[in-house]
């Protein structure tokens, strides 16, 4: 499998470690309700098919990105994204060629979280 | 009897070049382009070995990579290879093989009693017998079982070759050079498409030199050898021999083994023994072909009996005539061909059988022409000769019941030809696809839906024939250049003439009734599995297929059933009256051919395996010969040994030197993180349980991590060096954790904080200078530094300069001595550790490794690695205090689960030895006196070391109830090694308690 970083380009997935559902979120600071931390502790949904996912390029630029990802194919459904504070920084050259269907419709899809129904 | 060497004939072998090799130590000659297997039977070698579970003779089945029954150890010593495919063996000058599972000789084996009770020995008889009810029978008798049943023993001694792993890109990958694969290749190329045809055999045109067919006038063989020549000329195309492609991966990543120098007997210099490829193909076209498969009789296993395309491959490429007096067993037409090719090349075909009661009436006058014997309606039924096929029983069959319908004939033979049709070879394809359909016309399963940018092409997608492969391979390398991006150019057919009939319809024929009893009927060669095995399963109720695999090993061995599977599932279907699509088929798995750990491994083996972090310091220690320890990546000195000195001597003796005057440890592997930032403070406060906020300029603190699940994660001291710089030192395990996790509070979790982490573990040489005489060391050693107490207080971090040299001293104590670290740039470490040394020269300064290290942590109840062992909370460790209750930070959600408050969790304790025995780490904490009278675990002993201070043997322990239990006596027991060892429990501080030691 090949990941495309924003920031270094396409590269094999041995230099990224799998970082768990990308639409998990930690609860604010002030939350009390001790079931949504449950929930956010513990609770992970085991999903068949497309899911967005947060991947650490952790041999390379180390950034954190988010993108989606069919989990009984691996195929990569959507251009993979950086999270954090450099994420509205320019991304790069889109890929040449990635091995994967990235198209404009797939792209769309990475704005809708389907991880948690 | 048995085979021979035509006096003429063999497109694949040099006559002129004779080859001399050994087998089982006789000394034999062959011809250069042999196999091991044509190069034996040319020398009347019918017996190859001995089988794996009732020691049958056996023979050679097959001329490829599907043979299940010629299994060799190749070459001797360090470089000896078992279960090694004599059919793939190309023969060398000086060549070693020996036969396998046979004691004390081939020709007599002592175990080959075993088939005497072959009825006894059916599938799940090992376990029922030996298992059930008690397993005491199994432990007896395991070992002699696993004796005498196998393959093949490897070496002992490591193997002397080199293997290298390589990436290749291409925008074709065509696996296979058959017709299909040669055109698809061309196809593909023509189009200006960068492609790669890999061949698992030596020569190129897979079954083209069979074929009787004229290409464009020329014969096959010749025309796949001009077009071998054709494409090697092209640039853009790149043909790799010997090269089994095995697996096909995610994103259209495919693995191949070229075996590179398996055809010498040792690899020429600067030359690897076999290259492992990994393959990033835009396309693919699979034109692995198909399988020929064997029928079902008793003693089909007798050697002589092998497959009809086989028999033709010997004569045709090797000049080898597998017999003297051939019979062919059909359910097929291509059969009669193989008939007609051997005759016409003065071989002695003693008869066709032929299971179908109207075979095509050319194919009957082609037989009567050269007045061979035909024998149509009928089966052979039994095979009979032990070592050597001597005859073969054939009888009239109905294929409607199913049954023999007559009396059976004798007819003296020493090779029979068996077809039972063809398989194609989906291994490939499978392990990317969706499920194999079954088609009734070749009774055969054929690729599915493809789930990645392949396409299967010619015979391996059902379509048999010459022209229909030609056809086939074409247009799939030029649809695949298509699909590639290159544009499509038509690309002229070779005509085809002559030849054979195209209709590779089969009557299905899996299994022949034996004429009495029930008799030797293998389905699995290489595992022995009988067709009452499969009945067996049925009747056992493991009816689907994979539990038929499971109980009977069938295609569970190292050829993974190519010749079996189908057969395998014929008879169940048959069995249970279902069809065969109905049973179902196994979907393969990689690899197609069993792969050499070498070539896996490639150059990672040996100081290659991982890399080697060294300290600054490391040549000092090694100078001194300090025993080094691997801790995780890291090299670090676990003792000084003076001579005559143990490692318990010298770590008592460096213990004692750093807590009478002064010792120095080089601490450069800890884990270090320079945090920056204008919210560096806020973000320290919020990862650490211990407040972060008020550190001031020039302090150090001591922090715990935990996780989100309340647990500890890590710890280490946290400096801050200016306003919004602060330097993070963590465990020297959990260094590339912590920071991955840092990174991932600030990307996902946090972003709003203006912070960077960054990790400068080696960029910092550090070390400790610890002891009575630590200050007076120092300020021997600085050049500008106020050491005093009032000057740099317990805690505190000053810059300065030693030797001239910048550095950072922080007066820090693991050791519960007054301690200092000291830090400066990697590359002056050694200068500053050499000027510490000599400074301390008049203390008596020592250097001092992890033993003493971990000594004099353990007397202080500091908490380390075996104590931060994933379970264990703040409070567990007796460092509640430290998990803030009046900020919120990672974990501190989760500190109140019933869980974490449990009373009955294990806590922190030490430990005393009452008997002076030392204590194994990892022993349980028992109340019984006695082992037998241990009693329930209460807890385990996590550190323990001989305390110099106290002269005593201690421990850290974790135990129910903690310091409740303090002044109880309990055991440490580890029944493994027969310890059993009375322990008071004690708070875990052994020395100098209220910490006087470090303030001065």
């Amino acid at each position: 499998m090949r990941i495309y970083c924003p920031i270094c380009g396409e590269r094999d997935s041995g230099e990224f470690t799998y970082g768990g559902d990308a639409t998990v979120h930690r609860p604010a600071m002030d939350e009390t309700d001790a079931e949504a931390w449950c929930q956010y502790v513990y609770n992970r949904e085991n999903r068949r098919g497309p899911m967005l996912e947060y991947w650490h390029h952790t041999q390379g630029c180390r950034a954190w990105l988010v993108l989606e990802r069919d989990t009984v194919t691996h195929k990569i459904l959507s251009q993979p994204r950086l999270v954090g504070p450099w994420a509205d920084e320019p991304k790069g050259n889109p890929p040449i060629d990635s091995g994967s269907d990235t198209g404009s419709a797939e792209r769309e899809r990475v704005s809708e979280p389907v991880g948690a129904e | 009897m048995g085979g021979y060497r035509l006096s003429s004939g063999g497109s694949q072998i040099d006559r002129s070049r004779r080859v001399r090799f050994s087998f089982d130590g006789r000394d034999l000659g062959g011809f250069a382009g042999d196999t091991l297997a044509s190069a034996l039977l040319a020398n009347e070698q019918t017996l190859f070995g001995r089988s794996f579970k009732y020691h049958r003779p056996r023979g050679v089945l097959s001329a490829g990579a599907e043979e299940p029954s010629a299994l060799v150890t190749m070459r001797s010593g360090a470089r000896v290879e078992p279960n090694t495919k004599a059919t793939m063996v190309e023969l060398y000058d000086g060549l070693e093989a020996s036969s396998q599972n046979r004691w004390p000789s081939l020709r007599f084996d002592v175990l080959s009693v075993n088939s005497l009770f072959s009825n006894f020995l059916s599938a799940g008889f090992y376990y029922k017998t030996f298992m059930g009810p008690t397993r005491k029978a199994w432990m007896v008798y395991e070992h002699f079982i696993r004796r005498a049943a196998g393959l093949g023993a490897g070496g002992f001694q490591a193997d002397p070759d080199r293997y290298e792993g390589l990436h290749a890109h291409c925008d074709v990958l065509v696996v296979g050079s058959g017709p299909t694969g040669l055109m698809a290749a061309r196809a593909a190329a023509v189009s200006g498409a960068r492609v790669i045809l890999a061949e698992e055999m030596a020569q190129f045109g897979g079954m083209l030199p069979n074929e009787s067919e004229t290409l464009d006038g020329v014969s096959a063989g010749d025309w796949a050898k001009a077009t071998v020549a054709e494409l090697s000329a092209l640039d853009n195309v790149t043909l790799m021999p010997r090269t089994s492609v095995y697996g096909y991966f995610d994103d259209n990543v495919l693995a191949a083994v070229e075996r590179v120098a398996d055809h010498m007997p040792v690899p020429p210099e600067n030359t690897p023994r076999q290259r492992h490829w990994t393959i990033r193909a835009k396309q693919v076209v699979i034109a692995s072909g198909a399988i020929e498969r064997p029928i079902v009789f008793d003693g089909n296993d007798t050697p002589g009996v092998m497959l009809s395309d086989a028999v033709r491959s010997y004569a045709l490429r090797f000049g080898v005539a597998a017999g003297r007096k051939i019979v062919v067993c059909t359910n097929n037409d291509r059969a009669y061909h193989t008939a007609l090719q051997l005759a016409d090349r003065g071989m002695t075909i003693r008869a066709v059988v032929d299971a179908r009661s109207t075979p095509p009436q050319a194919l009957v006058e082609a037989l009567a022409a050269r007045g061979i014997e035909h024998f149509p309606g009928h089966v052979v039924a039994k095979a009979e000769g032990g070592k050597a096929l001597e005859g073969v029983h054939i009888a009239p069959y109905d294929p409607h019941t199913k049954r023999l319908k007559g009396a059976s004939r004798w007819i003296t033979t020493d090779a029979l030809a068996v077809s039972g049709g063809w398989s194609p070879a989906i291994h490939l394809a499978s392990h990317a696809s969706g499920r194999p359909n079954f088609r009734d016309d070749i009774q055969a399963f054929v690729p599915g839906e493809a789930e990645q940018a392949w396409r299967a092409a010619g015979a391996c997608n059902g379509d048999f024939g010459l022209a229909a492969c030609l056809a086939a391979g074409a247009e799939a390398g030029a649809a695949a250049a298509g699909d590639a991006g290159f544009g499509a150019t038509a690309l002229p057919q070779p005509s085809v003439e002559g030849g054979e009939a195209e209709d590779f319809a089969v009557l299905p024929l899996w299994e022949v009734p034996a004429i009495k009893g029930r008799g030797k009927k293998f389905v699995d060669l290489q595992h022995d599995v009988t067709a009452e095995d499969v009945r067996l399963a049925q009747r056992e109720g493991f009816q689907s297929v994979e539990h038929l695999k499971r109980y009977t090993t069938l295609g569970m061995a190292a050829d993974q059933g190519k010749t079996s599977n189908i057969n395998g599932l014929a008879i169940m279907a048959e069995t249970r009256g279902a069809s065969i699509p109905e049973v179902g088929t196994t979907r393969f798995r990689p690899p197609y051919n069993p792969v050499s750990l070498g070539a896996i491994a490639g150059r990672e083996i040996g100081a290659h395996f991982r890399p080697v972090r060294l300290t600054p310091m490391h040549d000092w220690h090694v100078a001194q010969g300090a025993d080094m320890l691997a801790a995780g990546a890291w090299l670090r000195p676990r003792v000084y040994r003076q001579p005559g000195e143990s490692v318990t001597d010298a770590y008592i003796r460096e213990t004692r030197a750093v807590r009478d005057s002064v010792g120095i440890v080089d601490v450069s592997t800890l884990g270090k993180i320079d945090v920056q930032g204008p919210d560096a403070a806020e973000f320290l406060n919020r990862v650490y349980s211990n407040g972060f906020a008020k550190l001031p300029v020039g302090k150090a603190r001591y922090g715990l991590m935990l996780r989100e699940d309340g647990i500890v994660y890590d710890d280490g001291t946290t400096w801050r060096l200016s306003e919004t710089q602060y330097l993070m030192t963590t465990t020297t395990a959990n260094a590339a954790g912590v920071l991955t996790h840092l990174e991932h509070l600030l990307s996902i979790v946090w972003p709003e904080l203006r912070v960077q982490v960054s990790s400068v573990t080696e960029q910092w040489a550090g070390m400790a200078v610890s002891g009575p005489n630590a200050r007076r060391t120092l300020e021997a050693a600085v050049d500008d530094m106020d050491l005093s107490n009032e000057a740099l207080p317990f805690m505190g971090v000053r810059p300065g300069h030693l030797g001239g040299i910048p550095v950072l001293i922080a007066r820090l104590s693991f050791s519960g001595e007054l301690a200092y670290e000291v830090y400066t740039e990697a590359n002056y470490g050694l200068p500053v550790w050499e000027k510490v040394l000599e400074a301390g020269k008049s203390f008596g300064i020592i250097a001092y490794g992890t033993e003493a290290l971990g000594a004099l942590r353990i007397e202080k109840g500091h908490v380390a690695g075996p104590e931060l062992d994933g379970r264990t909370t703040a409070a567990d460790l007796g460092l509640g205090g430290m998990a803030s209750r009046k900020k919120h930070y990672i974990g501190c959600m989760m500190l109140d689960r019933e869980g974490l408050t449990d009373p009955s969790r294990l806590k922190l304790v030490g430990l005393v030895s009452l008997s002076g025995e030392s204590i194994r780490p990892g022993s349980q904490l028992v109340e019984g006196a006695t082992m037998a009278t241990s009693g329930p675990s209460l807890g385990h002993v996590s550190s323990t070391t001989y305390s110099p201070a106290l002269e005593k043997q201690v421990a850290l322990g974790l135990v129910e109830g903690g310091l409740e239990r303090t002044g109880h006596r309990l055991y440490a027991t580890y029944p493994l090694k027969g310890h059993h060892v009375p322990v008071e429990v004690v708070e875990p501080v052994f020395f100098d308690k209220d910490g006087s030691r470090m303030h001065v």
